[in-house]
């Protein structure tokens, strides 16, 4: 659809649906009593800064609560299964937690990176939390860094992880203990890409946050690689917030690569704030999971800034993946494209949220969408709802959804050539998948995700190093 | 090679092939001509197996074998090509990745082993000149943005790849300009062999000027209501079909 008419469906009946979520749960109290009993340790941690953000933030949090599926934001997921298990809070690792991660490698072929290994979300080094790379970044603890770049931290910590409507997010500002850091100036171009890699283990059943706060300056270029893996089975539930600012004229480049088992639930917001002439491109890769929900919000803040979000899920059994897109043309002549797509088999299910939000004074916006998922069984379900919030007049706009089988047509292209019908949905499925790896950069990482993903259709466990877990 | 014997089938209960009987020896080339909508790609898609069409009565044998009876992988595997009218574009499958699949497919099915990365890339080369394609196709996805012409030479190509005993070719002219039919019917006739058949099948005299059948048919309403030598598609060219559809609606 081209539009350059008003479009409007679904958020705007926000206020209304606060007043509906403003119901402090059973489960949300629980929360409340972990914030109550850990408060103290959790702020020894952190500078006066991060702390002064704490107070308010789990106020707003018992204003809005766990979110329901009344929010229309989790209109598709019930976050309940997961929020009602009793976790014990993590904030004092161990020794062996130390040495597991020390040990710990990535095993991706030729992946050549600047690597931060963080256990349930602490950095295990005692030494060297920060780190300076060429060109005069920085990257390790946030926590360090709000100690060491005061200014910097006090400058964006806490502005673009803004929400009315998710309780989460205030939930992780409240709590999150400690996360990355990283800071580019102006200038500087790495092209070796840094990777986190986020490892989950503890013999009890665990909640953590992490909160990590990304600068990139002017004229700069930097790739990040984001990798979450579980090591023990037991049931984990992960909260995390990520904020990114990009300067003008940068690229910068996310992926995030999800491979946790069953009994994971991993809840991340990424909050991308592009100045003038940015590039940006966010590349969530969920691989395994028991439930999953990416919110990835993306800002378009100075004329000329471009955006990609692309998303890619495979599930089964009775995984659950939801991924939430929002992006805010505040600015004109911006470009934005959304891709995500997901293979579902089983009784797995999947939801998609896409929202562009194209505001007055944003002329020349050009705003794409696309969601395409195959179901492998009768029994998976998708749903993908797009929301288009357009108030400019020169607009292009599209966007399509597509929940369907492998196309027969193809198949039998495919099978006339001798290849037997089992290797041609394989060769589809395949294909269908690569649409969305082939945008990583890194080529090592492209590489190895489809080789995963080829993996993970032939109905293996497609399982990183270290991962001793039988999700089978 | 091929012995048809009074074929009828349909679609969703729809009749379409009202009885064809049709014999194709090794190294020979028939065409199939015929107004719009009088069955061609039907028989195309039977003899392929496409699970869409459903024979209701009638035989097909192929060396000897039931050829209803096979999968249209193995169909494939024993020497069967289509080339099809709309080629499918399929986004994320790579050329090449599909072509080695296919090859060794067939490899595997004559006892062969697979072929190495470097003569695979070696052969490929070799058929793509055959066929005169853009060498920047091959490492593009299955037909994806490929223009009429250029999806029309990767059938051939695909068909240089896989060598058939009994090729298919369903109206390989249509949307080709002069210079692209001379280039897909060179190609067709590069890959003759004395023991290789095709059956082209085409609403034209043109492609026929290229690619010289030893027979022509005339199908018209579900029927191959005329048979004789290449002068018939030169007669069809000048007075069109009209005279052989009244002939058989007398006759039917």
């Amino acid at each position: 659809m081209s539009s350059r008419k008003k479009v409007t469906t679904g958020l705007r009946k926000r206020q209304t649906i606060n007043i509906e979520m403003n119901v402090t749960t059973e489960t949300t109290e629980k929360y409340l009593n972990l914030y109550t009993e850990n408060i103290g340790k959790i702020k020894g941690g952190s500078t006066a800064f991060i702390n002064s953000f704490r107070e308010p933030a789990i106020k707003k949090f018992d204003e809005l609560g766990i979110p329901t599926r009344k929010n229309e934001a989790y209109k598709y997921t019930n976050l309940d299964i997961f929020f009602k298990n009793d976790y014990h809070s993590y904030f004092i690792p161990g020794k062996d937690d130390y040495i597991k991660a020390e040990e710990f490698r990535c095993d991706v072929a030729g992946l050549d990176t600047h690597g931060i290994v963080l256990i349930n979300g602490f950095y295990p080094t005692l030494n060297g939390k920060l780190r300076e790379l060429p060109g005069g970044i920085w990257i390790g603890s946030l926590n360090e860094a709000a100690r060491k770049f005061g200014s910097l931290v006090e400058e964006h910590y806490g502005k673009y992880a803004k929400s009315d409507s998710d309780g989460l997010i205030h939930l992780n500002t409240a709590m999150a203990s400690d996360g990355v850091f990283v800071y580019v100036p102006d200038g500087a171009v790495l092209k070796k890409p840094v990777q986190v890699v986020n490892l989950v283990d503890s013999g009890e059943d665990i909640f953590n946050q992490h909160r990590n706060l990304i600068l990139v300056g002017k004229n700069a270029e930097f790739n990040l690689i984001i990798c979450d893996h579980t090591l023990s089975p037991q049931k984990f539930l992960t909260n995390a917030v990520t904020e990114v600012h990009v300067g003008e004229n940068s690229h910068f480049d996310l992926v995030r690569v999800q491979n946790e088992h069953n009994n994971a639930c991993k809840i991340t917001h990424t909050f991308i704030h592009q100045e003038a002439n940015s590039v940006v491109s966010s590349n969530n890769i969920t691989l395994h999971g028991g439930l999953v929900r990416n919110s990835t919000y993306h800002y378009l803040g100075g004329e000329g800034a471009e955006t990609n979000s692309f998303g890619l899920f495979l599930a089964d059994k009775w995984q659950h993946v939801d991924n939430f897109v929002n992006v805010e043309h505040a600015s004109p002549n911006c470009k934005s494209d959304q891709l995500f797509k997901g293979v579902l088999d089983d009784m797995s299910t999947g939801a998609f949220n896409g929202r562009i939000y194209v505001a007055q004074d944003s002329q020349g916006t050009l705003a794409y969408q696309r969601n395409n998922n195959i179901l492998l069984t009768d029994d998976a379900k998708m749903d993908s709802k797009p929301q288009l919030e357009i108030y400019a007049d020169d607009v292009k706009c599209s966007h399509g959804a597509t929940v369907g089988q492998l196309d027969d047509d193809a198949l039998f292209y495919l099978q006339s050539r001798g290849i037997n019908k089992r290797e041609a949905k394989l060769m589809l499925m395949f294909g269908f998948a690569h649409e969305v790896i082939q945008n990583i950069k890194v080529e090592a990482l492209r590489d190895r995700m489809d080789g995963l993903v080829m993996q993970r259709l032939r109905g293996e466990l497609s399982r990183c190093a270290f991962c001793l877990v039988k999700c089978g | 090679m091929l012995i048809i014997k009074d074929l009828k089938a349909g679609i969703e209960g729809k009749a379409i092939l009202k009885g064809i009987s049709l014999e194709v020896k090794p190294g020979e080339i028939h065409a199939i001509m015929g107004p719009n909508g009088s069955g061609k790609s039907t028989l195309a898609s039977v003899l392929v197996g496409r699970e869409l069409v459903e024979v209701t009565e009638g035989s097909v044998t192929y060396f000897g074998k039931n050829l209803l009876e096979m999968s249209p992988e193995d169909r494939s595997k024993e020497g069967i090509f289509l080339g099809f009218q709309y080629p499918i574009e399929i986004p994320g499958v790579s050329m090449v990745n599909f072509m080695k699949t296919a090859v060794n497919e067939h490899r595997k099915h004559k006892g062969l082993e697979p072929l190495s990365a470097s003569d695979f890339l070696k052969l490929m080369r070799e058929k793509k000149e055959l066929v005169e394609i853009d060498s920047k196709l091959a490492n593009r996805s299955v037909n994806e943005g490929y223009s009429g012409g250029e999806k029309k030479k990767n059938e051939i190509f695909q068909m240089a790849m896989l060598e058939p005993k009994l090729a298919i070719l369903d109206e390989t002219d249509s949307g080709l300009d002069i210079d692209a039919l001379r280039i897909v019917a060179n190609g067709v006739n590069k890959l003759r062999r004395p023991d290789n058949s095709t059956i082209v099948i085409t609403h034209y005299q043109r492609l026929l000027d290229y690619i010289v059948p030893d027979i022509v048919h005339v199908m018209y309403d579900g029927r191959l209501v005329k048979t004789a030598g290449k002068e018939l598609a030169l007669e069809l060219e000048e007075k069109g079909y009209d005279w052989i559809k009244k002939e058989a609606d007398n006759k039917y």
